[in-house]
């Protein structure tokens, strides 16, 4: 094998290590020296453990000497820190939880374990997945690899970044309002949002649970498909999985060549003041390039789209103030010491969360409460059933929705930090995909002028995952942005 | 601590709020936070422009069901377990401070 083992893609390593041309020793070992070069420049790791990921890669290797053949054995992924995986510390991004021990596995991580995966890294996040720049993590912003000012974009930034920077082939991640797309878009990767139901949350701590979807960010479409059709599918632990059945895409999506026969739909609303002009262009070509591919393109509308945040605003929030109301200093990390119990929980959660969560986990609790549940809450509650109409009527009229994933390329670090609104703004093509229920996939699309990447959004109907996968993997087989790559950043170590 | 929420319905009472979700705050923080939530209250507050009469709510999209299981039981954590991330605990309990006289 070549030097370069850190830039083989998952299937690529699933490839190399079965034809025995790579052990996952060395192939982990590659991952890690890389990204204790790179760390100190991107920060997208919140623990890494040399002897913790060389078991697993070991074990591997011993399994494939005694004639295990499981196709992804050995393989090194990235892992969110966000999802359980027994043994090792779960933070998500907080304080609150430091020095906590992951006593199992979430369902994805012991799916992937069943498949031989190696777990290399724990990528870093927003604050319980609350942000969209990674800055609000309690171990500080990771940066863009295309641009170390800038940021990755979040909550999933550290999982995008380093999935970009050759840290990883491959990144679990979650998507609550545009997770996995906005990051997978700002480092210039693929990110995939499966249907609510399609992935299981069991172990994936809880932000806004009627939103939250677990999915993989990569760096092609098949490598992501391939991630996506082993944690997917139903759970006794989680009841809201769906029991359809998933089927292997991975024929489907590897043969993509074209998109004869489908409907593409184009929002107006999409293509809106507030979008970036160089995006814009960008999105643009890309629907040329799918029209080209055989596509249909058509015009739909999409009504309550700027709706959207405003709506996610008040029911994320709501969520997420009862889900994080079990961070009280009795069961599991920090604890600030008082002799009076109420001033325990108030010092705990005053000295555990950060400034964001701090911000949702109040704004969540107050339209919750008696005397203005009706006014927001509820009323919420109801736009999203208008939201997910639009994409009824949407899909009535075309097979699948294209459109930018962010309105602009990555910002500069601390350029929205002051400013709440404004960084919501940022999500407003990938909420309405979360408030719906339904699929959503990043691909890379081009760079800015400033050499920034941007994605295009694939959104597809509900369990309509291998069509998603489908057109993205079209496009990205006509395509080459994919393939382009960040040079190292500066400030690594030799 | 002020024990109502303020007059103006749309203005909330950082530090009410804040009590009911066991946070405490410093003066800093509550003003910061109170020009913060203000804003944001603002901007959701165009949802009130809608007319959403006779919509029904949705709660989770997709497949929303009941799940039934058998009543079995089966393993949990087991007590150790559960207690390894405990910040106190003593004789196989979490441990609080006393809240009875």
């Amino acid at each position: 094998m070549s030097a370069d083992l850190h830039d083989l893609g998952f299937l690529e390593a699933a490839d190399a290590l079965a034809r025995k041309q790579v052990s996952s020793e060395e192939l982990t070992t590659a991952l890690l020296d890389r990204s204790e070069r790179l760390e100190p420049a991107l920060n997208s790791l919140t623990w890494f453990s040399r002897d913790a990921a060389l078991a697993g890669a070991r074990a591997a290797d011993a399994a494939r000497a005694g004639g295990d053949a499981r196709p992804l054995l050995g393989v090194p992924i990235a892992i969110k820190d966000l999802l359980n995986v027994k043994g090792q510390p779960c933070t998500a991004g907080s304080n609150i939880l430091k020095g906590y021990t992951a006593p199992y596995d979430a369902t994805v991580i012991a799916r992937l374990r069943a498949a031989g995966c190696v777990f290399v890294s724990r990528t870093n996040t927003d604050e319980f997945a609350m942000g969209g720049s990674t800055e609000t993590s309690a171990y500080g912003p990771t940066r863009n690899p295309w641009d170390t000012a800038r940021v990755p974009g979040g909550s999933s930034g550290g999982s995008a970044a380093a999935v970009a920077a050759r840290l990883a082939p491959a990144a679990l991640a979650s998507d609550t309002g545009g997770s996995i797309r906005q990051p997978a878009a700002f480092c210039g990767v693929t990110g995939f949002k499966p249907t609510y139901g399609r992935v299981s949350r069991y172990g994936c701590t809880a932000f806004a649970s009627s939103l939250d979807q677990v999915g993989p960010i990569a760096r092609s479409v098949e490598d992501a498909a391939a991630v996506y059709q082993v944690i997917a599918g139903l759970d006794p632990h989680d009841s809201t999985t769906s029991s359809r059945p998933v089927g292997d895409c991975l024929p489907e999506v590897r043969g993509a060549k074209d998109l004869k026969g489908l409907k593409l739909g184009l929002p107006k609303e999409y293509f809106v003041e507030g979008l970036d002009p160089e995006v814009e262009k960008l999105t643009r070509a890309a629907v040329e390039q799918c029209r080209a591919l055989g596509a249909e393109i058509v015009d739909v509308e999409l009504p309550h789209s700027k709706y959207g945040i405003a709506c996610y605003y008040i029911l994320a929030p709501a969520e997420a103030s009862a889900n994080l109301a079990r961070y009280d200093g009795v069961r599991y990390g920090f604890r600030a010491e008082s002799e009076d119990l109420l001033e325990m929980y108030e010092k705990t959660r005053a000295g555990g969360f950060g400034a964001e969560v701090k911000r949702r986990v109040i704004l969540g609790t107050y339209v919750l409460s008696s005397g203005f549940h009706d006014a927001y809450y509820l009323r919420a509650q109801k736009v999203r059933t208008l939201i997910r109409g639009d994409f009824e009527k949407a899909f009535s009229r075309c097979d699948a929705i294209l459109g930018p994933v962010t309105p602009t390329p990555a910002f500069r670090v601390g350029e929205k930090t002051a400013d709440p609104v404004q960084m919501y703004l940022g999500d407003i093509f990938t909420v309405n995909v979360n408030l719906a229920g339904i699929c959503g996939l990043s691909v890379p699309c081009g760079f800015s002028p400033d050499g920034l990447p941007a994605g295009l959004h694939v959104v597809g109907p509900a369990f309509r995952e291998e069509l998603a996968l489908r057109i993205g993997a079209a496009y990205q087989h006509a395509t080459e942005w994919h393939r382009k790559k960040p040079a190292d950043p500066k400030g690594g170590r030799p | 601590m002020a024990m109502k929420f303020s007059e103006n319905a749309d203005r909330m009472d950082v530090r009410y709020v804040a009590g009911l979700a066991r946070m405490a705050l410093s003066d800093e923080e509550a003003a910061r936070l109170q020009g913060q939530l203000d804003d944001i209250l603002a901007f959701v507050g165009e949802l009130k422009t809608l007319d959403v009469s006779g919509v029904e709510a949705t709660d989770v999209a997709t497949e929303a069901r009941n799940a039934w299981r058998e009543d079995e039981p089966a393993a949990g954590l087991g007590r150790d377990t559960a207690l390894a991330n405990a910040p106190l605990a003593r004789h196989g309990q979490f441990v609080v401070p006393k809240v009875i006289e």
